[in-house]
């Protein structure tokens, strides 16, 4: 019970006294998870909808696939994009491995499938509401796909969000490709499990709770503003 | 307001033997009809008679199983549909309007008074930069007209336009259509509410289960029916038809009862 006493009070201290250790990765910890999320949101999203909206042979599979995807092991993913990152790997050559970038590439191969598979439900559920009111104003599936994802903006926030938690909470790919090299790819989650190795439950719970904090925040934030203008626009 | 005029016509649009079968169920027959420059069409029939699947096949959204449509020239942003329920956008009343005009190339100089007109025709102004969804379903049928009117329709077909509004709504909905008729629109639509039917049709096209029973104009075919179960079907009678021998071609029981 120390410990969590112990871990409140050194987390709350942290946070007052902007520890410079902590802002380090703090920052660095939401510079790589935002900028996969903005990735695989440019990817993930348009993919989601396009699976959506055309009729093609195989589009069935990809449903599957990209559905199967959803529950990617980490580790797997750390492996594969360490083996295509090594120095013996395709990509070796732009020596990549152990830095933010390779974490960054991770994270988008996680979360994109998360992305795209909740975004082709939003979007046929829409299709299925607006296909004949677009097809009559002269809108065919690909005029439709920018029409409906905005109109689907408040659930894709939710769908967003998604992504986040899942790439902001991940340790094994990030942990393979980025190596935890303190000041270098050092994150949350990865300050985490090297100080519960280390012995120092205190502050390895103290990153948590920095952690948990930081991800209901902007959860938080972004279904407000979703949900105020849900209301808006009446679902 | 800009009358529709020195544009080739669209017009006729022609039907010949239509048929439309889902699920191997013929639900449109031998469906044979020319619809003319001029008057307001009143397609009237009871439920499942295949009123709205008709003016799908007319509009294009879906494609004849047997049978030819054919029109004067290309129909392509000269024809426009307002549904039974309308669809909205989830954004403001102008810019679904405006989404409507650019999807039809309307040069965005021109958007505006268009939407300031049409808005200001359907009684909307008022409403114009509230989100769409929240306004009462009259008002979204009344945004639909406008959207489709925006569009400056040759043709237009109108799906049971008021069919769950009350009598104030379905008043202000009617002028509408008699207002977007009076600028040179041809009006194609389908109603079971008969008092509907006689106030905006000029003529009438009954159809049961998927067949054109009749087609005359208004006043006669309200006086003296030419169909007996368009007779029946005037004067308020149930309608009902035995199942049967009607998918295989032929002409089934008919019956009616009061």
């Amino acid at each position: 019970m120390n410990d969590f006493a112990d871990a409140f009070s050194l987390a709350g201290e942290m946070l007052i006294n902007l520890d410079a250790g902590l802002m380090e990765i703090v920052s660095l910890s939401l510079q790589v998870s935002f900028t996969a999320v903005l990735l695989a949101s440019f990817i993930g999203l348009p993919l989601g909808a396009a699976v959506a909206l055309f009729r093609f042979p195989g589009r069935t599979l990809i449903i599957v696939v990209l559905n199967a995807l959803m529950g990617l092991p980490p580790v797997v993913v750390g492996l594969m994009v360490y083996l295509v990152l090594s120095r013996a790997g395709p990509l070796g050559v732009f020596g990549l491995l152990f830095t933010p970038e390779a974490m960054i590439i991770a994270q988008i191969l996680l979360i994109t499938p998360i992305i795209a598979a909740l975004t082709r439900q939003v979007v046929a559920d829409l299709w299925q509401e607006f296909e004949e009111q677009l097809r009559s104003l002269g809108a065919g599936p690909l005029r439709a796909l920018p029409t409906l994802l905005w109109d689907g903006r408040f659930s894709l926030i939710t769908v967003i969000l998604a992504g986040f938690g899942r790439a902001s909470a991940e340790v094994g790919a990030v942990m393979i490709v980025g190596g935890n090299i303190d000041h270098v790819t050092r994150v949350m989650t990865t300050s985490i499990a090297l100080e519960v190795s280390k012995g120092n439950l205190a502050l390895a719970l103290a990153l948590g709770i920095v952690l948990l904090t930081l991800s209901t925040s902007i959860n938080g934030a972004a279904f407000i503003i979703g949900e105020n203008n849900k209301k808006n626009h009446v679902q | 307001m800009k009358t529709i005029s020195a544009r080739p016509s669209i017009l006729p649009l022609k039907l010949n033997n239509i048929e439309f079968k889902a699920d191997g169920v013929r639900l449109i027959k031998d469906f044979t009809c020319t619809f003319d420059q001029g008057p307001r069409s009143v397609i009237i029939g009871p439920n499942g008679a295949g009123k709205s699947l008709l003016l799908r096949l007319c509009h294009g959204l879906i494609m004849p199983s047997n049978g030819q449509i054919t029109w004067a020239h290309d129909p392509h942003t000269k024809q426009a549909m307002v549904f039974q329920r309308p669809v909205m956008l989830r954004r403001s009343v102008t810019a679904n309007i405006d989404f409507a005009l650019k999807l039809n190339h309307v040069a965005r100089s021109d958007r505006t008074n268009i939407i300031d007109d049409v808005l200001s025709q359907t009684g909307l102004r008022r409403l114009a930069d509230k989100p769409a969804r929240v306004l009462s379903f009259g008002e979204q049928q009344k945004l639909a007209l406008a959207r489709a009117w925006a569009l400056k329709p040759e043709v237009l077909f109108l799906d049971e336009p008021t069919a769950s509004l009350d009598p104030s709504a379905t008043h202000s909905v009617e002028q509408i259509i008699n207002a977007i008729h009076a600028q040179g629109t041809r009006i194609i639509m389908t109603t079971h509410d008969l008092g509907q039917a006689k106030r905006l049709a000029d003529e009438v096209l009954f159809i049961h289960r998927g067949r054109l029973l009749e087609k005359s104009l208004a006043k006669p075919f309200f006086e003296q029916p030419k169909n007996d179960l368009a007779e029946a079907f005037v004067n308020g009678d149930l309608l009902w038809w035995r199942l049967g021998k009607d998918n295989q071609g032929e002409d089934s029981k008919r019956r009616h009862t009061r």
